[in-house]
This record gives C-alpha cells, sequence and structure tokens, in this order.
C-alpha cells in the first residue's frame, strides 16, 4: 500500500480540473437551490448545452474559441428561459421534473444518430479546441509545489480554471449582497410576502435561473475546452447530483460552499478510489467480494450515502447556517 | 437511533441481495460467433497483439425480429489502400478479420451481395473508415433495413400504426402500474420519490435471482418477489421515512434524500447483479400468434391481461374498501384525514407497500418483454413522471390515463420518426403539458406556486 501516493493523489485531485468544473457547477446551483430555492436537477443539461453549443460553433462556423465561449452561454441562457417559462409559476417539484427531462432529451438527441453530421452521435466532437493550446502560455514543462506537479496544459487548465471560480465567487457576492440578491433570497424564504410587496416573483426567478445556468454551461465549457473533446456519455444525469454532493457538503447558501464543497468532494472521492484499489490490487479484498471494476460503483454508492447522511445529520455541510437553509417547501 | 434506521435498511437490502452475488459465478457465458470464412488468398497475417474487427449483419422484419443475413462480402483495407481481406459472412451473420496491427483501416460492404430487398440504411456509409488502438476488437455497425423504408415493409401503414398502438399499450400499462406508486406516495406524503424506479429494478432483480441463479419455476419467482417487495415497500417506509417524517424533515430534503436513496440503491443492484441486462430463463423464445393485423406473442399478451386485472383490482380497492377511501382522503387532505379518525401513518405504510408490489409487477413484466438489469428502473422512472404529470400528479386514475398515453405516443410516434427519439417524444409531452395545462388531464385546477 503506497499511502504517500494516495494521499498526494487526493490533495491535486482538489486542485484539478475535475474540482473546478464542479465547483462552477455548484455556484451556479447555489444561486438556484441555495439562494432563490429553486429545483434545479438538469445542471448537467446546462453543462452539455454549453459544451456543445461552444464545440459545434467552432468546428461548423470557423469563429475563434472564445466566440465559441459567448455561443455557449448565450445558448444556456436560452436553454434556460425555455425550461423556466412553463414550469417557474408551478410548484417547485415542477421544475425539478423539467428540468431533469431536459438534460436527458439533450444527451439523447446528441447521441441519435440522426444528427451525427453535427453532434458526433455517441463518439462526440473534438478538434475545435486549437485557440486553448495555442494560447497557453506556459512553455512545456513540470510546473508545481512539493509533491504537486502538473504539466505545462494542465497547468494553464487549473490556472484558467481558478480565475473563472475566483471571478464567479466575486459576482455571486456581489449580486447576492445587491438589494437584487435580498429579493431572491426573500423568494426562497416567502414568495408570496414578496409577490405581496410588488415584486414580479416569476421575473427574479427567471433571471436566477439564468444566471445559475450560466454558470453550468460556464463549466461544460471549460469541462470541454480543457478536455479537447465532448462526449455524450459524459453527460449523464448522476452528474448534476454529484453537483448537489459538493454543494450540500460545502454548505448551501454560501459563498464558498460549493468550492471548499467541490475541493472536498474530489478528494475525498479519489481518497476512496485509489485506497479501494489498492485494497483490491494487494488482496486485502479478495476478488471474490469485489473486483477493480466494481470500485467505480461503490464509488457512486458512497455518493448516495453521502447524499442522505449529509442531508438526515448536517443539512448545513460544512460552512453553513441552518437559519439559510432552504430546506421546507415553498 | 438514526444510525441504527438507516443501517437496517442497508442491511435490509443487504440481505435480499446478497444472493445474488453467487448469481455471478454462473452468469450464461456469451456465445462467440465462430470465425467468419475468408475467401481471398493470402490469409492475413493477423497482428501479435491480436487487433481484430467484427460486425453482425442483420436487419428487422416486419415483426421486429432479428434476422441474420449470410453470405455477403466485406472489404477490409489499410490506409494506403491495399486490400487485407475479404470475408462472407457466415450463417449467424458474423463477419470476422484480423488486422496487420495498430492503424488506420477502411471496411467497404458489398452491396451487390445484399439479398433482395435488404438495402443499407444509409447507403452514404458503406465505406466505414476507423482507427484501431492496440490488442482491441472492434465492432463495425452497417445497419440494414428490409425494402425501401423502416422496418415494416410489406406491410401497410394500418397495420403498423395498430402493431405499434398495441405495443404502446403494453408498455403504457407496464409505466402505469409503476407510476400508480409513485403518484399515490406523492398525494399522500407529498414526496416525489425519486427511488421510485429502484422498487422496480428491485422486483425484476428478486424474481430473476429466484428464477435463474435458484432454479424456480418463473411464476412462482415472480410471486415471492412480490411478497419480498411488498415487506421491502413498508419496511423503507416504516424504518426510513417515517422517522424522518417524525424528525420533521423539510419536503425538498426529503426529495434529496430520495435522490441520494436511489442512487445508493442503484449501484448496489450493479454491483451484485453486473451491468449487463439478462433474460429470465423461461419464455424466452415465443411464437407469436396473429391477431388481425398485430402479431404479438403469448408472453406479452398475458402480461398485458395481467397489467389489467392488476390495475382494475387496484381502481375496485381504492373506490370499494375502507382501506382505499381511507388513501383516497389522505391524499386529499391530510390533517382533516386524521382528524376524522384515520390511522395516517398506518395509511401511508399501506400505500409504501401496495405501491412497491405493483412496482415490482411492473419490473418484472418488462424484465420478460426486454431484459433485467440494474438500471430499468431508473430508465422507466423518467416516463413514469411523464405518465403521472400528464394524468395530474397526486391521483391514481390519472396515472392510469397519463401512462398510457405516454407508452402509445413513445411507439407510434416511431411511424414518423427515428426509433432512438422515442424517449424524446415522452420527455417532449411532458414539457407541452406543463406548459398548456400543468395540472393534467384528471387534475383539478388549483392555483399552485
Amino acid at each position: 500500500m503506497d499511502w504517500g501516493q494516495i494521499l498526494d493523489n487526493s490533495i491535486s485531485a482538489a486542485i484539478r480540473p475535475n474540482a473546478i468544473i464542479f465547483a462552477l457547477a455548484a455556484i451556479g446551483l447555489n444561486v438556484h437551490f441555495g439562494y432563490t430555492g429553486l429545483l434545479n436537477f438538469g445542471q448537467v443539461g446546462f453543462m452539455a448545452v454549453g459544451g456543445y453549443f461552444a464545440a459545434i460553433s467552432v468546428l461548423e462556423w470557423n469563429v475563434p474559441l472564445v466566440v465559441g465561449w459567448l455561443v455557449g452561454l448565450l445558448a444556456a441562457g436560452g436553454w434556460a428561459l425555455l425550461l423556466g417559462y412553463p414550469t417557474l409559476r408551478l410548484r417547485a417539484d415542477y421544475l425539478a421534473i423539467v428540468t431533469i427531462a431536459a438534460s436527458e432529451i439533450f444527451r439523447l438527441s446528441v447521441m441519435a444518430p440522426t444528427f451525427r453530421e453535427v453532434t458526433g452521435g455517441a463518439d462526440g466532437l473534438s478538434g475545435f479546441n486549437d485557440d486553448w493550446n495555442s494560447l497557453n502560455p506556459f512553455p512545456s514543462g513540470t510546473y508545481g509545489i512539493g509533491f504537486l506537479k502538473f504539466s505545462a496544459a494542465e497547468t494553464w487548465a487549473i490556472v484558467v480554471g481558478w480565475t473563472l471560480v475566483l471571478l464567479s465567487v466575486l459576482l455571486v457576492y456581489l449580486l447576492i449582497r445587491s438589494p437584487w440578491g435580498r429579493v431572491l433570497k426573500a423568494i426562497r424564504e416567502d414568495e408570496d410576502a414578496v409577490r405581496a410587496l410588488g415584486k414580479n416573483v416569476f421575473a427574479y426567478k427567471m433571471q436566477s435561473l439564468v444566471l445559475g445556468g450560466s454558470f453550468g454551461a460556464l463549466a461544460g465549457i471549460y469541462f470541454v475546452s480543457q478536455q479537447a473533446s465532448v462526449v455524450p456519455s459524459n453527460y449523464s444525469t448522476a452528474q448534476t447530483f454529484y453537483a448537489y454532493v459538493c454543494l450540500i457538503l460545502g454548505g448551501t447558501a454560501r459563498i464558498w460552499g460549493p468550492v471548499v464543497g467541490s475541493m472536498l468532494f474530489w478528494a475525498i472521492l479519489t481518497l476512496t478510489n485509489d485506497t479501494l484499489r489498492e485494497l483490491v490490487a494487494n488482496d486485502y479484498i479478495p476478488e471474490s467480494i469485489m473486483d477493480p471494476n466494481q470500485v467505480g460503483q461503490v464509488r457512486l454508492m458512497l455518493v448516495g450515502l453521502g447524499l442522505i447522511l449529509l442531508l438526515v445529520f448536517r443539512p448545513q455541510g460544512l460552512l453553513g447556517d441552518r437559519r439559510e437553509l432552504m430546506l421546507e417547501p415553498s | 437511533m438514526k444510525t441504527k434506521v438507516v443501517a437496517l435498511g442497508a442491511l435490509l437490502i443487504a440481505c435480499v441481495l446478497g444472493t445474488a452475488a453467487a448469481a455471478g459465478a454462473q452468469e450464461p457465458t456469451t456465445t462467440t460467433a465462430p470465425g467468419a470464412t475468408t475467401t481471398v488468398p493470402g490469409q492475413p497475417v493477423p497482428s501479435p497483439t491480436g487487433e481484430a474487427v467484427r460486425g453482425t449483419l442483420f436487419y428487422e422484419d416486419e415483426n421486429e425480429e432479428r434476422q441474420l443475413v449470410e453470405g455477403v462480402d466485406v472489404t477490409v483495407d489499410d490506409a494506403a489502400g491495399n486490400e487485407i481481406a475479404t470475408v462472407t459472412t457466415d450463417e449467424e451473420g458474423v463477419f470476422e478479420v484480423p488486422l496487420p496491427g495498430p492503424g488506420s483501416y477502411t471496411a467497404t460492404i458489398d452491396i451487390d451481395t445484399l439479398p433482395e430487398d435488404i438495402s443499407l440504411r444509409d447507403e452514404d456509409r458503406a465505406t466505414l473508415t476507423f482507427d484501431m488502438a492496440e490488442s482491441r476488437t472492434r465492432n463495425l455497425l452497417y445497419p440494414l433495413q428490409s425494402g425501401e423504408g423502416g422496418g415494416g415493409s410489406g406491410s401497410s401503414f394500418f397495420d403498423r400504426a395498430a402493431r405499434l398502438f398495441v405495443e404502446g399499450v403494453r408498455f403504457g400499462l407496464i409505466i402505469a402500474m409503476c407510476a400508480i406508486g409513485l403518484s399515490l406516495i406523492f398525494g399522500t406524503t407529498g414526496l416525489t420519490n425519486f427511488a421510485h424506479g429502484e422498487l422496480v429494478t428491485f422486483g425484476a432483480i428478486v424474481a430473476w435471482v429466484f428464477n435463474v441463479t435458484w432454479g424456480w419455476p418463473f411464476i412462482a419467482s415472480a410471486i415471492i418477489a412480490i411478497l419480498i417487495s411488498i415487506l421491502m415497500g413498508f419496511a423503507i417506509d416504516r424504518f426510513f421515512w417515517r422517522p424522518l417524517r417524525d424528525r420533521g424533515t423539510g419536503l425538498i430534503a426529503m426529495l434529496v434524500i430520495a435522490i441520494g436513496l436511489g442512487l445508493l440503491l442503484r449501484y448496489i443492484f450493479q454491483f451484485q447483479f453486473g451491468g449487463f441486462g439478462e433474460a429470465y430463463r423461461q419464455y424466452n423464445l415465443q411464437e407469436g400468434i396473429e391477431i388481425g393485423p398485430v402479431r404479438i406473442v403469448p408472453r406479452d399478451l398475458i402480461g398485458m391481461g395481467i397489467s389489467i386485472i392488476a390495475l382494475v383490482a387496484v381502481a375496485t380497492f381504492l373506490q370499494r374498501t375502507r382501506m382505499g377511501k381511507a388513501m383516497r382522503a389522505v391524499a386529499d387532505n391530510k390533517d382533516l384525514a386524521e382528524s376524522s379518525g384515520i390511522d395516517v401513518n398506518r395509511v401511508i405504510g399501506f400505500v409504501w407497500a401496495s405501491g412497491a408490489g405493483l412496482a415490482a409487477l411492473g419490473g418484472i413484466l418488462q424484465g420478460l418483454s426486454e431484459q433485467v438489469s440494474f438500471q430499468m428502473g431508473f430508465q422507466l422512472l423518467l416516463l413514469m413522471f411523464a405518465g403521472v404529470t400528464l394524468g395530474g400528479l397526486g391521483t391514481a386514475y390519472g396515472a392510469l390515463v397519463g401512462s398510457l398515453v405516454v407508452g402509445v405516443a413513445m411507439e407510434v410516434s416511431t411511424l414518423w420518426i427515428p426509433t432512438e427519439f422515442k424517449t424524446v417524444v415522452a420527455l417532449s409531452i411532458l414539457v407541452l403539458v406543463l406548459l398548456i395545462r400543468p395540472q393534467g388531464i384528471l387534475g383539478q385546477a388549483e392555483r399552485i406556486g
């Protein structure tokens, strides 16, 4: 058992692109669920819309990747309007059902052979991120402090990613402190009271859905840019629930909650994953109980169990404040 | 104390499913088809790392049954255009070409050797280019069709519509059985049970373990599985949800907990059952019987009969018995029901038990006509939501009507649009309904939100 290596992996997982992607997605969910009380169970749909539209606009219209990013963000905004319009006047769980259904509609559609020309079918798309690589200012080599070692490409991805996360956190911080943000929190607490004060609750909810969805799209766009490909199998519904675990683990309705939660989530996930793999490889767990292929399934079981235990025993997560929780029906 | 509750639940699941582990040992091995015959002189030199390309040629006849195509030539060239081999598909429709090593290749199907009336679905894709990685075997797909369009050549539009309609009703009845529990649970507790699909899978897998692992007759296995599922449903409520309700856990927190529970159960199923679809031991190969324009296998016909009987029984139960009346009362107004002397917790326990039993029956029937897999329930879940929302959330009859509409719409839509969009159709209906009539077909209009 190489504990040192496992520990190194876990700590670096907290700053690798996966943690960044889920931090961004969870920041979006924090705007929806934490501050406005909207149940978006299709955050992965926003990620997919952002990622696909960015990739397709570069490949089909030959625009620079930066324009592709904007197209992806705009598409996600449109996606939010489309989903919000029928559901935001209804009870909270309707939005949940529609968002999860819509994310599946999108995934199944891009996977369909009918659209293969544009979306690449089940194989997805690649070859759209030349700009991403040519913008990389780091000459090839190894960068890092102590045991944390990253290649030039990884360093570039990490620097861009964490810059995006910090900017997003700053934006959310400023918006939530503004009068606009206070209305969102008021909607979370008591929608009818806000309506009685003459605010257009529907419009505020819609703005919140668009904003949070854009963070989701940003996560998706960043994901495909640094990974150099976009594949439909990366957008299963489970990804949304990962983002929820990140958010609740860190602390709902807290500025840093989603970021801390995502770092912690990936560190814990890598720790359990590597430990289980080592245990299986060194025969501490006999093959008859678990083979190496089943480690991934145990990991997902732990995510489910973690979600249950968190909500039963510590719904406010690590940083949360119980009084700020939107855990009652609206 | 709460840990005890959670542990109890996990233990119960583990006990019942522990047995499935044994099943893994005797999973039927997939039969590898015999290699194809090489017709060109100069045997291809197989690579030491064993790269190969293979594929199976088949089309679906008007009854959606797979017909294998024998005697079709497929030529594989390397990147420079040198022919590696031309092979002919054997009686299983299989061709296989060992390749000299990793690299880029093209495969061309000889359209002239296809049988009469059989053509490529996409004529531009007779030549496929593919890259081989080291020591991989790659499958090539040549979708074939019989006649000019779609699977149903030779049969008129009306015949195909009738066949799809019956298939849709069958599927709709299964969704309905699964969805009634979902709707009643929502009606009585307010919980949107995102773990309901796992009750479906649970029933199907338990029946599979009895039937295949332990060799029980299918019908006995199904009955036992339904009974176990009823107990399971009751236990989940008594030892998991009821303590949470008593603690005053909010509805949204419970909803997220249901998602966690669904995730946990789904991957326990995969861990124990494996990631592949499996069939039951009996009633696999059946001759279809013709009823008018429709051809249907007896297992589906009997399955539909059982579904209808079960649904009529539920309706009678809800209308005629004291417990049924109490259920409707709790769903209508919980506080009023409680103050008129109804034991609400007992009613909810009953709803969970019967909902789980119906879900298990639905899962077993679905597993019988298609396959049992660890995520079959989750795949049904979104369709159940579509059906329940379409019919009106919280009403039992609404779930029935809505599910039938969803099932029929999914199947009949394939008359005009490609099959892969079936699910998209169902989910789009869901979104449209919310736009036009959010309370559903049978729901009562009220101001919600």
